[in-house]
């Protein structure tokens, strides 16, 4: 390994360590329902480690035990996971165009809301090695916390787990909040995504739209009307 | 069940999941041009992060009133330059703390 990656890869397995506890916590509490889905461990931990999503296990969990037809679960699939699409997006532009292609299907697996949060957030371009150091924190951290969940049931005690999970909140605010310090479009724009967010998830009119969808709503919606009123100038994206 | 676990788990699931993380990053292989689209891409984290967060966070605690506390102490912390780690701990320590002082004033 050059000695740039490695520095990359050390750097990407610290950032990693509060997505590990996050992880941990989470994955637990899907563990702990496991047996109500009528899932063993063993399945639960290769659920986590082939999937590690939290909405898409959770939803797959549900059709599981539903029976539902296996098309079923492949859309629930796409509109639970379709933001990962758009983080895939991003990213695309964010590693420098000669990153070969192994090395994206690689960091592809690698792509989760927290994951895209921190890899998106380093200066420049990314480094894909980053990305290997955050999910070589994250994942077992994910894949454990669902096998220990599933074996250990209810015994842990809830304020632990309660404040473990908001961990993983915290570290999406350490990612949008830093911008709106030097730039008034981006202040404006956190407090709209705020109150847009809140109406669409909490006013009983919206309740028919999935909650995985109402986050690509909301995206495609605020961030085109941002791009359209306040187009970014060259030299603002290229630090993105 | 009429259903093998094993397909929903590798195919209906991991297989979906994958196939959405690497199309664009593998598809797009150079850097877009247009102006809207750049934009676009600029904002999407930020938003997409911004409406996860909020008001999803109020539920994640065992009381929407240490998890609105903790949303305040962990903005504030990311405004004032801390890192990732601080900030997410600082969120924590908040949930924990409050649910402790929740739990006295109402016990």
């Amino acid at each position: 390994m050059k000695t740039e990656h490695r520095k990359n890869y050390i750097k990407g397995l610290k950032d990693g360590i509060p997505i590990f506890l996050g992880y941990f916590a989470v994955s637990l509490t899907l563990g702990i329902h496991l047996q109500e889905y009528g899932l063993t461990p063993l399945q639960g931990v290769l659920a986590s480690l082939t999937n590690h999503t939290s909405a898409g296990e959770l939803i797959g969990f549900q059709t599981i035990a539903a029976d539902s037809g296996y098309w079923v679960l492949i859309l629930a699939e796409i509109v639970a996971n379709a933001r990962y699409l758009l983080m895939s997006f991003a990213l695309s532009q964010k590693l420098a165009p000669k990153t070969p292609v192994w090395q994206r299907l690689l960091m592809g697996h690698g792509i989760t809301d927290e994951i895209f949060s921190i890899s998106v957030s380093v200066p420049g371009r990314l480094d894909p090695f980053y990305t290997y150091g955050a999910v070589t924190a994250a994942l077992p951290g994910w894949t454990g916390g669902t096998f220990i969940g599933a074996i250990l049931g209810n015994v842990l005690p809830l304020r632990f787990v309660s404040a473990l999970s908001v961990g993983l909140y915290g570290m999406f605010i350490a990612a949008f909040i830093p911008p709106i310090r030097k730039d008034r479009v981006m202040a404006g724009l956190i407090a709209v995504c705020f109150l847009l967010s809140y109406l669409f998830h909490r006013l009983p009119a919206f309740d028919f739209i999935d909650d995985g969808l109402k986050i690509i709503i909301l995206t495609v919606v605020i961030a085109s009307a941002a791009a359209l009123l306040f187009p970014r100038k060259e030299a603002q994206s290229d630090e993105a | 069940m009429k259903h093998n676990v094993y397909v929903y788990i590798f195919i209906c699931m991991a297989l979906v999941t994958y196939l959405i993380r690497i199309l664009p990053l593998t598809l797009i292989r150079r850097e877009i041009k247009n102006r809207f689209f750049r934009s676009f891409l600029y904002y999407v984290p930020y938003v997409t992060l911004a409406v996860m967060t909020f008001p999803a966070i109020l539920d994640a605690t065992q009381s929407p009133v240490s998890a609105a506390l903790a949303l305040v102490v962990a903005c504030v912390a990311a405004f004032f330059g801390r890192g990732l780690f601080t900030v997410a701990l600082s969120g924590c320590l908040t949930v924990f703390v409050s649910e402790l002082v929740l739990d006295y004033l109402i016990k």
